[in-house]
């Protein structure tokens, strides 16, 4: 273990905030940039909105555009976004990147249930938004991936530029950045909407774990 | 060249072989469709006609009161000679025998084409829907196509303009229903 003993002491800082006099605040920067007083709130937000992991989901044209959007020219990781993921169980952002065919729309149904909350969709083109040039004549497309799934940032654009998505993403953070998880949280269950249910309770009394499936106990 | 595999075909198979046009840019040959089968057969493995390539099989819808038809452009990739065939099928029963087996290329393009014009390819191995669900009504690219209202819960054509509201009421089938 080091000596720290002997080690030269600058008299410009103090080591322990006990040696400060009464009513004396450290000077500033003492602590360096190390402690941020804020929010829970805030701080949840800031997590989720500077990482955001969208999952690889090229439908159309547009993907092309968040192909070059994450690549070195836009650098997509500047906004902490650019991981694009293979999985929807590893992502929490839903690029709808193209023209939703009708026969699509259930696996994006599914797609979007798989992925763990929280989770957000951008609608890219016009194709997801409303159904593009398909809107009046394509009995194949499904006029809005709105209509399947709740959509957070609609993007215009046939396809639209990287600027645009990137600026799709910078509206979704700011959007990030409006919620009140806990506050709600907090709300609910002091208006009683929210019930915690007991399942220890339930087991001790009845034998029965909601946890395990019926015909997979031991017996 | 197309007048002497026109003499050859309809040598071997008469009056099955219906007419033949050369005014446009591909020479043409239309059939009657019960022999499609043979006359393919025979095309492919004929010494003197090699036909060992089909390039495109396409639908087609003549419009309302006229036939549909089933097009198939083939060429030879040893003799590098081509020639169109032609068929006309009734609306109401459109049938046709495949192809498939003889060249294998016409598996996908048979399902696409009944598909999208509900023609019977007969023989086919395999003849479900390519494109759309199989549950789907109707087939698309036919003239007389009227596209279904919902599919399963979501709603296929664009809604019009509701004036009370001012706005696209899109709806589900349980639900409002604004047409």
């Amino acid at each position: 273990m080091a000596d720290v003993s002997h080690r030269p002491q600058n008299p410009l800082v103090i080591d322990k905030v006990s040696e400060l006099k009464e009513g004396e605040l450290p000077p500033e920067g003492r602590y360096g940039d190390n402690i941020l007083v804020t929010s829970v709130d805030k701080f949840l937000n800031w997590a989720r909105l500077s990482s955001l992991w969208p999952m690889t989901f090229g439908l159309a044209c547009c993907a092309i555009e968040m192909m070059a959007t994450g690549a070195s020219r836009y650098d997509l990781d500047r906004f902490g976004a650019g991981v694009f993921r293979p999985s929807p169980r590893q992502s929490d952002l839903m690029i709808v990147a193209g023209t939703v065919t009708i026969k699509m729309a259930s696996r994006i149904k599914r797609l979007y249930a798989q992925m763990p909350a929280p989770k957000y969709v951008i609608s890219m083109g016009s194709c997801a938004t409303c159904g593009g040039p398909y809107w009046k004549h394509g009995y194949h497309v499904l006029k809005g991936v709105d209509q399947i799934v709740p959509v957070d940032v609609y993007v215009p654009g046939c396809p639209p530029r990287p600027e645009s998505l990137m600026e799709g993403i910078l509206k979704l953070q700011e959007k990030i950045k409006q919620e009140q998880t806990l506050q709600r949280k907090l709300a609910a269950i002091g208006r009683s909407e929210v019930t915690v249910p007991d399942f220890a309770q339930d087991h001790r009394s009845s034998g029965h774990d909601p946890h395990v499936p019926e015909g997979n106990k031991p017996s | 060249m197309p007048t002497e595999i026109y003499a050859c075909m309809r040598e071997r198979f008469a009056d099955h072989v219906l007419e033949f046009d050369e005014s446009t840019l591909n020479a043409s040959i239309k059939l009657a469709p019960e022999v499609v089968a043979e006359v393919g057969r025979y095309l492919k493995d004929d010494a003197d006609l090699q036909f060992n390539y089909l390039m495109c099989l396409s639908g087609v819808d003549y419009g309302a009161g006229k036939p549909l038809g089933v097009v198939y452009h083939l060429q030879s990739m040893t003799l590098m000679h081509q020639i169109v065939l032609k068929v006309e099928l009734p609306r109401e029963s459109p049938s046709v025998p495949s192809v498939a087996l003889i060249w294998r290329t016409a598996d996908w393009h048979e399902r696409e084409v009944y598909d999208l014009f509900g023609i019977r390819f007969e023989g086919h191995p395999d003849l479900r829907r390519i494109f759309l669900p199989d549950d789907w009504e109707g087939h698309p690219l036919r003239k007389d196509y009227v596209v279904q209202e919902f599919y399963h819960d979501i709603r296929v054509p664009f809604p019009d303009l509701d004036p009370d509201r001012g706005t696209y009421v899109f709806g589900s089938p349980g639900g409002e229903k604004k047409s």
